[in-house]
């Protein structure tokens, strides 16, 4: 279908299927996680009012900060204090750009997908660095600088994790790794497909402790850490940028949840063997539908796991959070890049 | 246009429209929102009390090495993706190859872990 419509026409439908791949995760997130999981967990039943069992509360809460006055602190760096926010959420736009949902259905297919992925996941911090240092509080640049540490530490051992993702694939391209996941067979059974959570097991369990520390959730929530910074670098800004800032954050943590699940559980696909088909261009048109579905679905177990980490561990210390990140998240990735390389070669 | 020109055209469009959406939201936001400053309001938040001296103080040093460790491994384990997208062309030799090398970066990890580069201090 995409093929016969102009090449307008494909952006156009592209850029609508980018907002919706960032504004609903995070929407459902919100939701799902924050509003309700969260209050189940603490015995209390979360927002109730805003429609049925509050689930227009998110709606309520957007047009309150909507109103709300937009502050800058006096001695602030008034234009890169009011750029920040925005170079945050247009870091999650640029993210998102790499995810594939279908055979079809991609924004992009990047020979170097898994480098373009890895790169844009930093341009983030570049947003947080302004903000933190913008704001001209003390508060705000210890969280900035906290933030920056953070997130170039764990950025080594989520770059180290994917590699054995791209050893046993043989490519970068994302699109071919989640189509050779359904394709593969596991010790010749072929049900299953291969997906790489069950042959990289230490790589994504590797992967999504940087995720969670990519992400600033709560064990490594060091750069907000809100019983001695206030609310780190997000200190100075209120009304709707700050709403951005929160946005951002929870639309980036459906990003990386979608990349997860196409680097280590199969992706948009299906097991092939199930259908019968042997290559891309095998895969039935309605998988464009289900596709997406399918992804979704995954986004949301990937985020929960997230999140239950969030809610259930205490904060790290920040000498402890960096001896994690280099002492003994770096040595085990790269002892799992030359054990994957051993067996692919042995193999 | 080539295909791949065409995927960075894509790359521009949603960073644009990132942007744009911020954008947008915040200048519906203008239209609703007060705008009465004061002095008061205005002033660095410093838990409720008068802010002394700049906001732009100094702070430690430490994240320095850190960043600067961190360049070092990064722009090394750049190089390990190709290598790892041919594997199964080079077999043998390329994991001997790759053995030396990632040795040489556990060498470089453990003299900075030696050096005490890594101790948060």
């Amino acid at each position: 279908m995409l093929a016969t419509l102009p090449y307008w026409g494909v952006s156009l439908i592209r850029i609508l299927g980018g907002i919706v791949a960032v504004l609903l995760p995070a929407g459902s997130i919100v939701y799902i996680f924050l509003f309700k999981m969260m209050s189940f967990m603490q015995s209390r039943l979360g927002p109730m009012e805003a429609g049925p069992y509050g689930s227009m509360q998110l709606f309520a809460e957007v047009g309150k900060w909507l109103q709300k006055e937009d502050l800058a602190p006096d001695g602030a760096d008034k234009r890169l204090f009011k750029m920040a926010p925005l170079i945050v959420l247009a870091s999650t736009f640029l993210l998102v750009a790499v995810v594939p949902f279908g055979p079809d259905a991609w924004f992009t297919n990047f020979e170097a997908g898994v480098f373009y992925a890895l790169a844009v996941s930093s341009v983030s911090v570049l947003g947080i660095l302004m903000a933190g240092w913008s704001s001209a509080n003390k508060y705000s640049l210890m969280g900035g600088l906290r933030a920056a540490g953070q997130l170039i530490a764990y950025e080594l051992p989520m770059v180290l994790a994917v590699i054995g993702v791209v050893i046993q694939a043989g490519t970068m391209n994302l699109q071919q790794i989640v189509v050779k996941q359904n394709n593969d067979k596991i010790f010749g059974l072929h049900f299953l497909g291969n997906p790489y959570i069950l042959t990289q097991f230490v790589g994504f369990i590797v992967f999504m402790i940087a995720v969670q520390a990519e992400l600033t959730q709560t064990p490594f929530d060091m750069p907000i850490a809100e019983s001695e910074l206030v609310s780190g670098y997000m200190t100075e800004y209120s009304g709707f940028r700050f709403l951005i800032f929160f946005i951002g954050e929870f639309a980036t943590a459906g990003v990386f949840a979608l990349i997860a699940s196409a680097l280590f559980l199969g992706g948009w696909g299906v097991p092939f063997s199930w259908f019968g088909w042997h290559n891309i261009g095998d895969v039935a048109n309605w998988m464009n539908v289900v596709g997406p579905l399918i992804m979704f679905v995954k986004m949301m177990i990937v985020v929960f796991l997230i999140m239950w980490v969030r809610f259930s561990f205490p904060r790290f210390r920040e000498d402890q959070l960096q001896r994690f990140a280099w002492k003994v998240l770096i040595p085990i990735a790269l002892a799992n890049i030359m054990l994957t390389a051993i067996l692919k070669v042995a193999f | 246009m080539s295909q791949l020109l065409r995927s960075y055209l894509t790359v521009a469009m949603f960073g644009a429209i990132g942007v744009l959406l911020a954008a947008l939201l915040l200048a519906i936001s203008a239209l609703v929102r007060p705008n009465r400053p004061n002095a008061d309001k205005s002033k660095v938040y410093e838990s409720g009390v008068d802010p002394i001296g700049d906001g732009w103080s100094q702070s430690q040093i430490r994240y320095y090495v850190f960043a600067l460790l961190f360049v070092i491994f990064d722009v090394e384990t750049v190089f390990i993706f190709p290598w790892a997208t041919q594997l199964e062309r080079y077999a043998g030799f390329g994991l001997l190859e790759m053995g030396i090398f990632v040795f040489v970066l556990l060498l470089g990890l453990v003299y900075a872990w030696r050096k005490g580069v890594l101790r948060w201090v």
